[in-house]
């Protein structure tokens, strides 16, 4: 961000990038500790002996596996894609520690050298940001930053596996409260298999002094990704998360099912923030990344309230609703999502907002861009349950059609069960305005810069809900992913 | 500077140019006048590359076939016009526009590029012609603004563009007296030796403001008659009966409002 009076605020180097092939696609030789393909229990029980689990944990694993089994892949989302063999994945990957961690120094040097060649070197975030990193490298996290200081608030922020060793009785408490092992397919499979993730506790009272952010990133061939994050705020905490991703590239599609819960209780205040930039596939549309994320928030205290902020620039395929369950009394739930599909991309994404507590709210604001051969479904729930008694909900869907072989589409669902409920729904389809393209090149604007420039002022009321280096990063992506759109 | 000879345009099958010939010297400023629906502003639309027209003729502009470039390039060659209906861009700002205009103009002309600070400075000089203030910097472009802040907004994007050749599309119409004024006096500014104007109005009024060097008067796609400033107060007097070609062009006074 430049001037303090930019409203769009698209770095000039963003320009640069308008011609860059997809950036992120190099493949890092690190000795990995493989599992098997295929899934089985046995598996299973490599996954959680490897991670030294407690017995109940695995017995829960076991659980959700048998239930998986029981499962049949969902069919209606609004995407296709070929049959996908799950006895063809890897279901476990590592990295091999040659000892444990004490500092950064001390990460494999080829790692360091990968997240320099992604722009974000863990000595850089340190430093420039004061964003603790927690680094996952496929399902092993490598190194924490930050957690000294955090821990001296209390603030506990650690990998899943850790927080399983450290913290059983916190993980045993809320894992799956949310988002039940039953929930779904991908859900289910999610808890049989998951190998890591983060781990995030806020304390009564503390408002957490700096955002958290982890950088989740697929390295191993074929190795399907299966993180779990659980963040917890006590009564009357904040804490602000960032999750980002990038991807290699690939020529076979890589599955990436990770199942996200949110928990906070009284007055607690929850942001999740999310830039998505999975490998898309090539101009044909081969090889991308097939993204199928749980992400659901539980509102349980009153006055609680949740906020999902998500820009998904990536995958092949996106499915994906991050919602909020409204329990607690004027609890609020909020969903601000831009999600873009070029090339070959299909994405059926949108929130689930459920009001059970009196007088609760949630908006959701939905800025769904098209171009290319992209497929952009908007899919919604609003339910408002019979006891909660003046709860409110308004929803804006906006769609953007860039070219004429993409599609936008929109189901929105709403379940009203109290004549109390007011529910309000607005959407609008355009195509990006030849007169303001026009205008633009007037002024001497390249056809390719203004439509980057036109798109991201389109997705302006969620970027502004983005944390700054994030909203940043977010306008990035947008102006490389339609990058050869035009024309 | 500027040369248009026998130009042609028609749209969806409809000539709407017939044979346009003009022709403007450096530092000069034309007027064009004429009826609703004589060309005026097709021309305008024809000069800056509008999509959608099938285009006869040539334009040549400081030796440069015209016809030839795309929109952008006409404007980093030195084309500016200042539409008669401002699109609105929402979500980006006003500033940060005009900043990226500047600089891709000056990126393709191999000048170096502005910086915020600079660019903020500049702005700040230009916005005192057109009696802007901060505010409409900071918000979107062109979005809630008013019909009398949109034509100062065009005008502002001129100044600091700082064009060879500018168009000004009925750059009076839907102003009040005082805007009319300060949009003149902006304009009368940006008047310069190297810089040629093409003033499209419907009205003589703006005339008094910004007195033109010559006055061409458009009927049916056609420049019927050209002179000098005093024309336009013979329109003003006589209206375009027995200028043009069309009956129902031919009994439509000068200045009717739309």
């Amino acid at each position: 961000m430049t001037a303090p009076t930019t409203t769009t605020g698209i770095s000039d180097e963003v320009r640069d990038l308008a011609n860059q092939e997809y950036q992120y696609g190099f493949v890092t030789d690190i000795d990995t500790d493989v599992a098997p393909r295929g899934l089985n229990e046995d598996i299973i029980r490599l996954i959680s002996k490897k991670k030294n689990e407690p017995a109940w944990l695995l017995e829960w694993r076991l659980q959700a596996f048998r239930h998986w089994i029981t499962l049949a892949e969902p069919t209606w989302q609004h995407v296709t894609y070929g049959p996908v063999d799950y006895q063809d994945i890897i279901y476990y990957a590592a990295p091999k520690p040659k000892k444990a961690l004490a500092s950064l120094d001390e990460v494999d040097p080829e790692l360091r050298e990968m997240f320099d060649k992604l722009g974000i070197s863990v000595a850089e975030q340190e430093r420039l940001s004061g964003v603790a990193v927690d680094v996952i490298v496929d399902s092993v996290s490598v190194a924490t930053t930050f957690k000294d200081k955090l821990a001296a608030i209390g603030v506990i922020f650690c990998s899943f596996s850790e927080a399983v060793q450290d913290h059983p009785e916190l993980v045993r408490k809320y894992l799956g409260s949310v988002i039940p092992y039953k929930d779904n397919f991908f859900a289910s499979l999610n808890s049989a298999v998951f190998t890591d993730g983060s781990f995030c506790y806020i304390p009564k009272g503390v408002r957490c002094p700096m955002e958290l952010s982890t950088y989740f990133r697929i390295n191993a061939a074929d190795t399907g990704q299966f993180e779990r994050t659980l963040i917890i705020a006590e009564d009357d905490s904040y804490v602000s998360y960032l999750e980002g991703c990038t991807a290699p590239m690939r020529d076979t599609n890589q599955m990436h099912a990770a199942v996200v819960e949110l928990v906070a209780l009284d007055n607690a205040q929850i942001k999740y923030s999310t830039v998505q930039n999975w490998y898309p596939g090539d101009a044909e549309g081969k090889g991308g990344v097939y993204n199928f994320v749980t992400k659901r928030g539980l509102a349980a205290g009153i006055n609680s309230k949740i906020s999902w902020t998500q820009v998904e620039t990536g995958s092949a395929i996106t499915w994906k609703y991050p919602g909020v369950v409204l329990k607690g009394d004027n609890s609020v739930g909020e969903f601000y999502s831009v999600a873009l599909t070029a090339r070959h991309q299909q994405a059926d994404t949108g929130s689930k907002m459920v009001h059970i507590g009196k007088n609760t709210t949630s908006t959701i604001i939905s800025k769904a861009i098209s171009a290319g051969h992209g497929q952009n479904t908007y899919r919604g729930l609003v339910g408002i349950r019979k006891s909660a008694t003046g709860a409110r909900n308004f929803t804006q869907c906006d769609s953007l059609l860039i070219g004429k072989d993409c599609g936008a589409h929109t189901f929105p669902y709403v379940e009203v069960k109290n004549p109390t409920g007011q529910v309000e729904h607005e959407a609008s389809t355009s195509k990006i305005g030849e007169e303001q393209l026009l205008y633009c090149r007037q002024r001497g604007i390249p056809e390719e810069e203004a439509v980057s420039m036109i798109v991201n002022g389109f997705c302006r009321e969620v970027f502004k809900m983005l944390p700054m280096e994030f909203a940043v990063e977010a306008q990035k992506l947008l102006t490389v992913s339609l990058e050869g759109s035009v024309g | 500077m500027l040369k248009i000879e026998n130009l042609h345009a028609s749209i969806e099958g409809k000539e709407i140019l017939r044979g346009v010939n003009l022709e403007l010297k450096a530092g000069e400023v034309h007027a064009i006048m004429g009826p609703n629906g004589s060309g005026k502003s097709t021309l305008a639309s024809v000069l800056i590359g509008r999509a959608g027209y099938t285009v006869t003729g040539s334009v040549s502009f400081q030796g440069q076939d015209l016809l030839a470039s795309s929109p952008e390039d006409r404007a980093a060659a030195g084309v500016f016009l200042a539409f008669q209906h401002p699109v609105e861009i929402p979500g980006v700002g006003n500033m940060y526009f005009m900043r990226t205009a500047l600089n891709s103009l000056r990126r393709q002309r191999g000048q170096e590029e502005l910086d915020p600070m600079d660019f903020l400075a500049l702005a700040q000089e230009r916005m005192k012609l057109v009696e802007m203030d901060q505010s409409f910097m900071s918000r979107s472009v062109n979005e809630g603004f008013s019909g009398g802040e949109k034509k100062r907004n065009e005008i502002l994007q001129m100044a600091i563009l700082e064009p060879t050749f500018a168009i000004l599309d009925e750059t009076d119409s839907g102003l009040d007296i005082d805007a009319l004024r300060v949009v003149a006096n902006g304009v009368n500014a940006l008047r310069s030796e190297g810089r040629a104007m093409l003033v499209i109005t419907h009205h003589q009024r703006l005339l008094d403001y910004i007195v033109p060097d010559q006055v061409h008067v458009m009927v049916a796609g056609q420049i019927v008659r050209s002179g000098g400033k005093d024309l336009a107060v013979e329109l003003e007097e006589n209206g375009y009966a027995g200028l043009g070609q069309q009956e129902s062009a031919g009994r439509m006074p000068v200045g009717s409002s739309r």
